[in-house]
C-alpha cells in the first residue's frame, strides 16, 4: 500500500467517523446564551483522583466568527437568525472551490465530509466569539504592534518570494504547526478535534492537527524561565472550583496569534457545563500589541473519537512539489527569455 | 507485639532478599515482588516522565564504538559502544532482510527516518535519547514523546482493530498483574528500530510490557514479531528511569523545522 493510499484511507476513516457523529442542523438545540446559569446547575463527574472530569473527544468547530460582522450590532442572535447565519456561512464554505477546476478536485472539502456543516459543530447564539470588548471586536493594534508588524513585513520582503524557499512558506503547509493550534485553541477549518485525558496532576489536550499534545501540570510549579520558549508556549494549570485555569507564556513568536508578540499571555478557562458542552473562554494580554486585554468564548462540543494519527510532515509531498514547480516555472521563463533574445 | 516484630522481621528479610536479588539479577530484569504504588482506581501507577539511558537508540545489537557519520562532529558525534538489549544478542533476520538492514546502515544519513524528523515508530520511540510521559486514565493511557511530538494512545477500553496503517501503530492495552501490556499492530513499513538500520515491514506486531521495578524505574520489554522480516519473534528489554527533577517536563521538539533545509534545500531558488 503506498503512502498516498494510506493517507486517503486515514482521511476517509476520519470522514466516516465525522459523518457518523454529525448532528443535522435542524435538530440541534442551540447552546444557551447564559452558559453561566447552566454551569451552576451542572456538577461535572470526577476523575478517580478527584479532578472535575473534562475527558473525552471535543470539537470547537463553529460557524460563529471570532469578530462580530460589521452589519451586526447585537450580542446574540435568535435561534432562527443563528441557523440562518450558519446556513449562509456553510454555503460560503461549500463554494470556496471552483467547480470543474483542479482546485475543485483537490480542495472540495464537502466531498469528503471535511467541511464544518457535515461534522459535529459547536453551536452558539453569539454573533461573535469575542465577548470583551463588548462590541465583539478585537481591540485595535497599538503603535508598538503596528511598528512590529511593519518590521516583520519588511523583513519578509528581503527574503524573496513565498516559493523561493521552504522557509518562506506558511508553517501549516510545512507541517510544523497549524496556525490555530494555539493556545488559544482556535477552530481549524476542518479536523478541529481534541482529546482530553487527565492523569494524576496533569491535564493533556491532544490537538488532532498536527498530533500536538499539550501537557498541563497542575502542581503549582513556578512560572517557566524566560530563556525557554516554544511554538505553543509553556502552560501551567490549576483548578478554581470546577474550572480549569491555564496560563500560557513563553511563546517563541514564530506563530504570532493575531500579530501578538512573543510576550503574549493567554489565560484559558475550561468549565464543563453539561455532559456535551465544555465552555472555553480565553483572555489574551499583550501590551506590546493591544492597549487592553480581550476575551473570547468558544465552547467545545462533545464529539466522537477516536482520533487517528495525523502524520503530516511524513507525507508532505506538497512542499517538495510546490518548490519543484516554482523552479520549473523559472527554468521555462529563463528558456523563453533566451529564445526571445536570440530572435 | 511479638507478632508485629515477627512481621517486621519478615518484611525486613524480604526486603533484604529483594535488594540482594535485585543486585544479582541482570539489570533489566524486574525484581520479584515489587509492587507499584496504585492510582486512585487501583491500577499500578506508571504515571511519570521516563527515559532510557543506554545505547539502544544507536544499535539494538551489541556494538563497538565507531566514528561519527558526520565528519564535522568529530568525537561529539561518535557512537558509544554497547552490550545490546536484544535477548540472545542477534536479531533473527531473514537473509534478504539482513541485506536490507546492512544497506540501511550504510546509507543511514540519507535513509534514517529520524534524520528527517519522521515519527519514530514503536518500540524506537521508547528508547530514543528523549523523555516521554505516561498519562494514565481509565479509558486511555497516553504516551507522549518529546521527539517529533509523537503520541501514542493506548486504548484500555473501546478497543478496535487498527483502522489503517500508521507510523506509531494502533495500541490496545490491558493490565496483567503488575504489568501494563500493550499490543500494537497496524504499522506502516517506514519506521526503523535504531540508527543502525534495523527495520521491519508492515506485518510488524509489537507486544510491550511496562512494569514498575522500583519507585523510580520501570522495566520495559518488547516482543517483536514480523514474519516478513524475521525468522522468529525476538525480544528486547531495558530499564526506564524516571526524570525526577521537580521541574521535569516534556519540551517541544518540533523537529520539522530542523530537517527542512536537508529535505528541501536543493529546491531553493538559486541566486542568478
Amino acid at each position: 500500500m503506498n503512502r498516498r493510499t494510506l493517507v486517503s484511507i486515514g482521511l476517509l476513516t476520519l470522514a466516516v467517523a465525522v459523518i457518523l457523529s454529525a448532528t443535522p442542523a435542524a435538530q440541534a438545540p442551540a447552546a444557551s446564551p447564559k452558559a453561566g446559569a447552566a454551569a451552576k446547575a451542572y456538577t461535572p463527574p470526577k476523575t478517580p483522583d478527584g479532578q472535575p472530569d473534562l475527558q473525552g473527544f471535543w470539537t470547537n468547530s463553529t460557524y460563529v466568527p471570532l469578530e462580530r460582522p460589521n452589519n451586526v450590532t447585537k450580542e446574540f442572535y435568535t435561534p432562527e437568525e443563528a441557523l440562518a447565519a450558519e446556513k449562509r456561512a456553510a454555503e460560503r464554505e461549500a463554494t470556496q472551490t471552483e467547480p470543474g477546476t483542479t482546485a475543485d478536485v483537490h480542495y472540495d472539502f464537502t466531498q469528503f465530509g471535511l467541511d464544518r456543516s457535515q461534522a459535529t459543530i459547536s453551536r452558539n447564539l453569539r454573533t461573535s466569539l469575542v465577548i470583551d470588548p463588548p462590541d465583539g471586536r478585537i481591540p485595535p493594534v497599538n503603535a508598538t504592534g503596528q511598528k512590529r508588524a511593519a518590521e516583520v513585513a519588511a523583513a519578509r520582503k528581503t527574503r524573496g518570494g513565498q516559493y523561493d524557499s521552504v522557509h518562506n512558506m506558511p508553517i501549516g503547509s510545512r507541517c510544523i504547526i497549524m496556525g490555530g493550534a494555539g493556545p488559544p485553541m482556535m477552530n481549524a477549518g476542518y479536523n478541529a478535534n481534541y482529546q482530553i485525558v487527565q492523569g494524576p496532576g496533569y491535564v493533556m489536550i491532544l490537538t488532532e492537527m498536527i498530533h500536538d499534545a499539550r501537557i498541563i501540570p497542575l502542581d503549582g510549579r513556578p512560572a517557566p524561565p524566560a530563556g525557554a520558549r516554544q511554538w505553543t508556549g509553556i502552560s501551567r494549570g490549576r483548578w478554581e472550583g470546577n474550572t480549569l485555569v491555564v496560563e500560557t507564556t513563553n511563546f517563541n513568536g514564530k506563530n504570532p496569534f493575531r500579530g501578538a508578540s512573543e510576550n503574549m499571555k493567554v489565560t484559558e478557562r475550561f468549565t464543563r457545563v453539561s455532559d456535551d458542552v465544555l465552555d472555553y473562554k480565553f483572555t489574551v494580554e499583550d501590551p506590546a500589541t493591544w492597549d487592553r486585554s480581550w476575551t473570547a468564548e468558544a465552547p467545545l462540543a462533545k464529539t466522537q473519537g477516536p482520533i487517528f494519527e495525523f502524520a503530516c510532515h511524513e507525507t508532505n509531498y506538497g512542499v517538495a512539489n510546490i518548490l519543484a514547480g516554482a523552479r520549473e516555472d523559472e527554468r521555462r521563463a529563463a528558456e523563453a527569455a533566451v529564445k526571445k533574445g536570440s530572435n | 507485639m511479638r507478632n508485629l516484630n515477627a512481621t517486621r522481621f519478615t518484611a525486613m528479610a524480604a526486603l533484604c532478599t529483594g535488594v540482594v536479588l535485585a543486585a544479582t539479577l541482570v539489570l533489566a530484569q524486574q525484581p520479584a515482588g515489587y509492587r507499584a504504588p496504585r492510582t486512585p482506581d487501583g491500577r499500578p501507577n506508571l504515571n511519570g516522565i521516563w527515559q532510557a539511558i543506554n545505547t539502544a537508540h544507536w544499535d539494538l545489537e551489541p556494538h563497538s564504538p565507531s566514528p561519527s557519520p558526520v565528519l564535522e562532529l568529530g568525537a561529539a558525534g561518535a557512537v558509544p559502544g554497547g552490550l545490546g538489549v536484544v535477548e540472545g544478542g542477534v536479531i533473527p533476520y531473514r537473509p534478504e532482510a539482513l541485506a536490507k538492514r546492512n544497506e540501511n546502515r550504510a546509507g543511514r544519513l540519507k535513509l534514517d527516518p529520524e534524520v528527517k524528523c519522521y515519527l519514530p515508530g514503536v518500540p524506537r520511540a521508547t528508547y530514543m535519547p528523549f523523555p516521554f510521559q505516561i498519562i494514565q486514565s481509565q479509558k486511555h493511557i497516553m504516551l507522549i514523546h518529546e521527539f517529533a511530538g509523537a503520541v501514542r494512545t493506548i486504548y484500555m477500553t473501546d478497543q478496535v482493530e487498527a483502522p489503517a496503517d500508521s507510523w506509531m501503530g494502533w495500541s490496545n492495552g490491558r493490565w496483567d498483574g503488575e504489568s501494563l501490556v500493550v499490543d500494537t499492530k497496524g504499522f506502516n513499513d517506514l519506521s526503523w528500530f535504531d540508527r543502525a538500520g534495523n527495520f521491519h515491514s508492515d506485518a510488524l506486531h509489537v507486544v510491550e510490557r511496562f512494569t514498575a521495578r522500583s519507585a523510580d524505574t520501570l522495566n520495559y520489554e518488547a516482543t517483536i514479531e514480523d514474519p516478513k522480516t524475521f525468522t522468529k519473534p525476538w525480544k528486547i528489554s531495558m530499564p526506564l528511569y524516571r526524570r525526577v527533577e521537580p521541574n521535569a517536563q516534556i519540551m517541544e521538539f518540533r523537529c520539522v523545522e530542523f530537517a527542512e533545509e536537508l529535505l528541501y534545500g536543493h529546491l531553493k531558488k538559486q541566486p542568478k
